[in-house]
């Protein structure tokens, strides 16, 4: 367990660049409207894939994010990947011979469309993070509107989280300090028992916490004073503007081109 | 609840001057509270406090001072007996009176991750300001002011995890200070301090302008901040007087599981207190 690098977390890549500053609800939208583009965009349009990832390629490098540190996070969809992987043995359908194997054309199309699809959501995700502490996320889809509850969860989450990790971290080198051997499968019954308290403690903990809210004079709404300050400029959305705009025209053309 | 202020439990007199305002920053009047599950933490409290005055509530493990305490700015009641707060008599089915009662009675809780839950310092110290209506400059005036008041102004806009323990009880200080609360009431400011932390929140709460209720097993910490104790047992109020005589009772500390650390004189430490700081109490 190591202190968490607070709300700059693990996904966090502290840069001094031009897309770190852009204010939250910008980059959201980029990448919500980037991440709907792709999505629909037809399998068969290669090429419009290619487009993206260089849309992709471009704001990691304007945003001096590595490729590497990009490439090593995205392993995250590696269970999508394995999926991917499969649906050619297991797709139904016309079949082609590939090196011996006998896959289906449906299956391949398939697991392009998720591997492809899947990258890019996941690095333009990625890159939000990368650029953008999670408090300022929240702040963003504030602004945008969400639901207060659902970022006032967030909110607490983010606060709390690492405050119960820290509670975790104890309980287990207090284990481990009674002859607890942490090893793979040895180690459930300790780490089951160990969730149970925790859940006990965060229960407990979320009521001393509402008391001291309620003592502050909550009345169940978050003040919203801090919205305002801050909050995105003209200029500044027209950011999310162009990659909305660029990533439309290459859906619009990967529908209109006949697939290669 | 029933009238204003009850004439029944008026015993407790003791610290009431001819300066001093007749009305005090706090009396409560045989307080009495049980638990859902059947437990009576309380038993009928009688307290008054005058304005200005420091008073440590001592008290061992189960004696009832956390639920006196949730007391104190209505978010227990119902039990039996008042609680006023200068003029304002606690009634919960009045939401606004209570409002007001809870920004007149800051209460700083013994966990400061309990009190702290916003992302930045400045934001969780304006969260009680701004529940009280405030917005803009005279928000920010707010904040700065009880940030000041503590010390910690150049840590605003730190994630308060990343503070030490002892700088992040100082924010949840701060945190009450900006409702500019007339009572502060703080339930074992001194635990998990290191001894400068304990210090400096020690010279802190003695520069407030306000009424302190200080919960606590630290007794020295008491005798050097409060003039005046009060101990609680099994529910009830068992002594009441100046802190100095209370300490020096060795049949009264003992018969309440209170006891003092070991080589701890407090007859010897009432007269450093005296020679390190003349008396600023009139």
């Amino acid at each position: 367990m190591t202190m968490a690098a607070g709300h700059t977390h693990a996904l966090y890549l502290d840069r001094p660049s031009v897309v770190h500053r852009i204010p939250p609800e910008v980059k959201i939208v980029a990448v919500v409207v980037f991440t709907v583009a792709v999505v629909v965009t037809p399998r068969e349009a290669f090429w419009a894939f290619g487009a993206f990832s260089a849309m992709v390629a471009m704001a990691a490098a304007v945003a001096r994010v590595p490729a590497r540190w990009l490439l090593t996070r995205a392993l995250i969809e590696l269970p999508f990947v394995l999926l991917a992987l499969a649906l050619p043995f297991l797709g139904q359908g016309e079949r082609v011979t590939w090196l011996g194997l006998h896959l289906s054309i449906d299956g391949l199309y398939g697991g392009w469309n998720i591997l492809a699809k899947g990258t890019l959501g996941v690095l333009a995700s990625l890159l939000l993070a990368a650029t953008t502490p999670v408090d300022q996320i929240i702040l963003g889809l504030d602004r945008l509107r969400c639901p207060a509850i659902l970022t006032q969860i967030a909110t607490f989450m983010l606060r709390y989280l690492e405050v119960l990790g820290g509670e975790a971290g104890r309980m287990r080198v207090a284990r481990i300090a009674r002859g607890d051997d942490p090893r793979f499968l040895w180690q459930l019954k300790g780490f089951a028992a160990g969730i149970g308290s925790l859940f006990i403690r965060a229960f407990e903990r979320g009521e001393r916490v509402y008391l001291a809210m309620i003592s502050r004079g909550y009345g169940g709404r978050m003040p919203v004073h801090w919205r305002a300050e801050g909050a995105a400029t003209a200029a500044q959305w027209s950011v999310a503007a162009v990659v909305s705009a660029v990533a439309a025209v290459i859906t619009t053309a990967a529908f209109l081109l006949p697939p290669t | 609840m029933t009238g204003e202020v009850s004439n029944s439990a008026s015993s407790l007199v003791v610290a009431e001057t001819a300066s001093r305002p007749k009305v005090p920053a706090l009396r409560l009047c045989g307080v009495h509270y049980a638990y859902p599950d059947g437990h009576v933490a309380l038993r009928g409290v009688d307290l008054q406090v005058a304005p200005g005055e420091r008073v440590a509530v001592l008290g061992p493990d189960g004696a009832g001072k956390t639920t006196l305490v949730l007391h104190l700015n209505g978010i227990l009641h119902g039990g039996g007996g008042t609680v006023t707060v200068g003029d304002l008599t606690v009634d919960p089915a009045d939401r606004r009176r209570l409002m007001e009662i809870r920004r007149r009675v800051g209460i700083v809780f013994q966990d400061p991750d309990d009190q702290l839950f916003l992302s930045t310092v400045a934001e969780d110290v304006a969260f009680g300001p701004a529940n009280l209506g405030l917005r803009g400059p005279e928000l920010a005036r707010r904040v700065d002011e009880a940030l000041a008041a503590v010390g910690m102004s150049e840590h605003r806009d730190r994630p308060p995890h990343h503070l030490s323990f002892g700088q992040r009880r100082r924010v949840a200080v701060a945190t009450v200070l900006a409702m500019r609360p007339e009572i502060l009431v703080l339930d074992e400011p001194s635990s998990n301090l290191d001894p400068a932390s304990r210090r400096e929140l020690a010279e802190i709460i003695r520069s407030l302008p306000v009424t302190v209720l200080m919960v606590t097993h630290d007794l020295p910490y008491a005798l050097e901040l409060c003039p005046r104790s009060v101990i609680i047992d099994e529910g009830r109020i068992v002594a009441d007087g100046p802190t100095a005589d209370l300490l020096a009772d060795e049949h009264l500390l003992a018969e309440h599981r209170l006891e003092l650390p070991l080589g701890f004189d407090p007859k010897l430490a009432t007269l450093q207190l005296g020679a390190a700081r003349p008396r600023r109490d009139p």
